[in-house]
């Protein structure tokens, strides 16, 4: 009997530590997306980023909640949970979504534990990445592969900030940021994107620095931006090294203040995979820099060497894009400016046009630097140090260096909005209520003033209302809820109402 | 009669009008009372009245910061710069004019005969038809923000809706007036004369005169505004307005392998460019060579300006000759192929957009879904019982 109450104890306890075992787990089990205030005196935001003084990478300021996903959690759904001002963080696990923000102030940083990153990966059947359309977003320590389109995109998102990011055979395009004014992409590696890398479009006020690009059709492509800063990156093995680019047709016509310097553009010959009909496709390989009928580009102090066409290529639109004309955009490099650049060992094995225009020279090496078709303007410091073709109206450089720019982004963020609390209330008023309430006139709903003599000293009332409609009247139809509109936007119209006088 | 005593005339008649209408307006609750001649003293919805009596557009996205000049592309972003500044009467003016088929050499079409409000401002047609059924061979684009678009017709061939309606009006397969009977024609219709000089007050002599005729269409035109659809409450930060499938087709929209989002670049959904699609013509009509003729420009054969998508789906057939019947035929050319219906004996320069996007079935159809959001029609003007010319407003299509 003893023995067996103790084989019972025995198991008694075996199992009381096993249900104890089961319910710990279940109680403390970490969840794969938990949400918890930032601590304010932790500087997560900085981290990994301490050399970099630029405003736009300082100001951003998580100061919301921190939003942890880990393996088997969803990023997209902690973008959707987020409030502007948090921050996701995205712990070592695969992630294959399509993430889109479209809020301001949200940041995704990746934790990268032991060497293990957070990755997304898109099979190969997701279009994108990451989309986003806010302002003041910032991505990084994210490893993004296998995306149909981009890895990161962003539509008119300004104060952006994408960085310490590894992107691997992610379509089209790696980084791009389209349409966004003062932003910063920097310390991002990336590979085996079947047209540009990192790719600005029709941004302003973009610094893209200490980048690491190899394997690509383009490596970085600054096309119908101004003022972009490209510098400390090291572009290799790519068809194309580091390009800027007017593309006609597009809404915005112009590329000009672009500095290209302190770069390793080392070697660019790959083979060109870009899709047919694009415009990369038609980029000869060992093309170094590419500058096609973009305006006051600076070229400086870059070390570019055994890209086997031509080192610098210059052209305008007529010999370089394949595509239908664009009477609205201005087909020539004007104003470009070589200073002095490290080149050596280029134009070693020269193909298509460059070969024969070289052959037709009496030569079989391709040139330093090549300039073909339109533009004025333009100089070179010292011309006499390298091998050149088509630079015979370009004269002496009147600048030594740009050592004063240090960077294109602004001191403080851009705006988000343009406008006061009384010109909201106005655009709301005019732009939403007007299609159904006139000042004393019925139209569909009741006319504003009468509006004004329920709900005198109470726009909160209005508010209410238009968050939630009732019926008021039965000779008036019910009015749809307004609740959509910006929180912001609803206290000014219901002051403006309350304002009005005609 | 002197000058004075006609601007005196038209003033007292305004002041007298405009009160009339307020107390018809505040004394009979049930219906407005509207009888031609009398010209509205309000602007329509989106225009708040300043001080000197002009309509200034008002929307949310004026809210937005317009660093970047063009105002294209993304949810937050300002709107290209708009046409406004017309006053309350020559709106209302244009109104009248562009229902009125008095407007045509035999009084049998109005501009709203191609324009159908029920239709979008289009016509229902893959290619309108012009006076006496003569067939033409382009479809009626919609109207809906015209005040800011700056290339008229699918060949981009006018700069502004002035020039624009002069291609109509005078064209010998459609309106087929002339300038002279135009101006005849309005001249000797009472009730016109009277609501000019009401729209036009500071003129020297009651005679209307074609510039007053363009202004006040191009003024109407402009007063169509659609900008609170169900994207627009996602776009300003409402999420909850567009359901799952909706947001899914808004991120196939904009992603980079459909690039739909590349050539209609939200607010608008047009970047007003002309671009090389290599669409097929229907019926095997032989390739329209677009913007080819008026830019005397061989790389643009084949080219057609990027339409605006609002209330897209109003306006089917789709395409610049209703080449497709519906939106999802259209969407699904876009990923059959770069160049695959350009006929052998062409070389067209395709736009680098165009290119193999493998969408799946789904993904498409997600599309649609997201297009159908762009839908608004409530700042919808109102179509006039009566008008001045006496003629019957029942010529267009509904």
């Amino acid at each position: 009997m003893k023995k067996r109450s103790v084989l019972l104890k025995t198991i008694g306890a075996f199992a009381f530590l096993l249900i104890g075992l089961f319910l710990g787990r279940m109680i403390f089990k970490p969840k794969k997306v938990e949400t918890v205030p930032i601590p304010s005196t932790m500087q997560y935001w900085n981290t990994g980023a301490s050399k970099d003084t630029s405003a736009v990478a300082q100001a951003a300021n998580f100061t919301g909640n921190i939003i942890k996903v880990e393996d088997g959690g969803s990023i997209r759904e902690a973008v959707l949970k987020a409030q502007p001002g948090d921050l996701i963080r995205v712990y070592p696990g695969t992630y294959s979504e399509t993430v889109y923000i479209d809020k301001d102030n949200i940041g995704i940083q990746g934790v990268i534990v032991d060497g293990k990153w957070p990755v997304m990966d898109g099979k190969k059947e997701l279009n994108d990445a990451i989309l986003y359309s806010g302002n003041g977003i910032t991505i990084e320590n994210l490893k993004i592969i296998k995306y149909k389109g981009n890895g990161i995109m962003g539509q008119a998102g300004n104060n952006f900030v994408i960085r310490n990011n590894w992107i691997i055979d992610t379509g089209v395009y790696g980084i791009f940021p389209q349409y966004g004014k003062n932003g910063i992409v920097e310390y991002n590696i990336l590979t085996e994107i079947e047209d540009a890398a990192i790719y600005v479009g029709m941004c302003d006020n973009v610094d893209v620095k200490y980048n690491e690009v190899f394997g690509n059709v383009a490596g970085i492509e600054i096309e119908n931006s101004r003022h972009c800063l490209v510098e400390s990156n090291y572009a290799h093995n790519n068809t194309g090294g580091i390009l800027a680019f007017l593309t006609p047709g597009l809404p915005i016509k112009t590329i000009f203040d672009v500095i290209i310097r302190n770069n390793f553009v080392i070697g660019n010959n790959h083979e060109n995979f870009g899709a047919p009909g694009s415009i990369v496709s038609g980029i000869p390989k060992g093309t170094g820099v590419l500058i096609m009928a973009a305006d006051d580009v600076i070229v400086e102090n870059n070390i570019i060497a055994n890209n086997d066409n031509a080192g610098i290529t210059i052209v305008d639109l007529a010999t370089g894009a394949p595509t239908a004309n664009d009477p609205n955009s201005e087909p020539n490099p004007d104003r470009v400016v070589i200073l002095d650049n490290f080149m050596i060992e280029n134009g070693n094995n020269p193909v298509g046009e460059i070969k024969a225009l070289m052959m037709s020279q009496l030569k079989t090496k391709g040139p330093d630097i090549l300039a073909m078709g339109g533009g004025t303007g333009s100089s070179i410091r010292d011309k006499n140090r390298y091998r050149t073709f088509g630079l015979g109206n370009y004269g002496t450089a009147e600048i030594t260096d740009t050592k004063d720019i240090t960077t294109f982004t602004f001191k403080e963020p851009v705006a988000p909005r343009s406008v006061s609390k009384e010109e909201l209330g106005e655009l709301t008023y005019y732009g939403v209520c007007a299609g159904c309430h006139a000042f004393d006139t019925r139209l569909i709903g009741v006319p504003t003033n009468i509006i004004q003599a329920v709900y005198e000293g109470n726009p909160q009332g209005i508010v209410d209302y238009i968050n939630k409609p009732w019926n008021l009247r039965d000779d008036y139809p019910d009015m749809p809820s307004q609740a959509y509109l910006p929180e912001d936007a609803k206290m000014a119209v219901a002051e403006y109402i309350l304002s009005l006088k005609k | 009669m002197d000058i004075k005593k006609i601007v005196l005339r038209g003033v007292i008649f305004m002041t007298f009008v405009c009160t009339l209408w307020g107390l018809v307006s505040l004394g009979n609750k049930d219906s407005v009372y509207y009888k031609v001649p009398q010209l509205n003293c309000d602007c329509p919805p989106g225009f708040k009245l300043n001080e000197n009596n002009e309509c200034i557009a008002q929307n949310l996205y004026m809210a937005y910061t317009t660093e970047n000049d063009h105002g294209v592309g993304g949810l937050k972003t300002a709107l290209p710069k708009v046409r406004d500044g017309f006053s309350p009467q020559q709106i209302d003016l244009g109104r009248y004019l562009f229902f009125d088929p008095a407007l045509s050499k035999d009084g049998s079409i109005s501009c709203a005969t191609c324009h159908d409000p029920e239709k979008g401002f289009s016509d229902g047609l893959a290619a309108s038809v012009g006076m006496n059924g003569y067939q033409l061979t382009r479809s009626a684009p919609s109207l809906w923000n015209v005040a800011y678009l700056k290339l008229f017709f699918w060949d981009g061939r006018a700069k502004s809706l002035e020039e624009q309606m002069k291609g109509p009006l005078f064209s010998k397969e459609e309106m087929n007036n002339t300038p002279e009977n135009l101006l005849n024609t309005l001249n000797n219709i009472d009730n016109y004369k009277v609501l000019f000089e009401e729209a036009f007050p500071n003129r020297n002599n009651n005679t209307i005169t074609l510039e007053e005729i363009y202004t006040a269409i191009t003024a109407f035109e402009s007063s169509l505004i659609s900008l609170n659809s169900r994207y627009d409450q996602y776009a300003h930060g409402y999420h909850k307005a567009l359901n799952e499938k909706e947001i899914e087709g808004l991120n196939v929209f904009r992603s980079f392998v459909a690039r739909c989002a590349e050539c209609h670049t939200p607010p608008l959904f047009t970047n007003q460019q002309i671009a090389v699609l290599g669409v097929p013509e229907p019926d095997g009509k032989p390739l329209d060579p677009g913007a080819e003729i008026p830019y005397n420009d061989k790389t643009m054969r084949g080219g057609f300006k990027v339409p605006s998508l609002r209330n897209i789906e109003k306006t089917a057939p789709y395409m610049h000759a209703g080449n497709f019947n519906t939106l999802r035929e259209t969407v699904q050319f876009y990923t059959d192929g770069r160049g695959h219906a350009v006929p052998e004996n062409e070389e067209l320069r395709i736009h680098w957009h165009i290119w193999e996007p493998e969408l799946s079935d789904d993904e498409l159809d997600r599309l649609v879904d997201f297009l159908k959001t762009l839908t608004d029609e409530t700042f919808m003007p109102e179509v006039p019982t009566e008008l001045p010319s006496g003629l019957s407003n029942t010529n267009h299509n509904s």
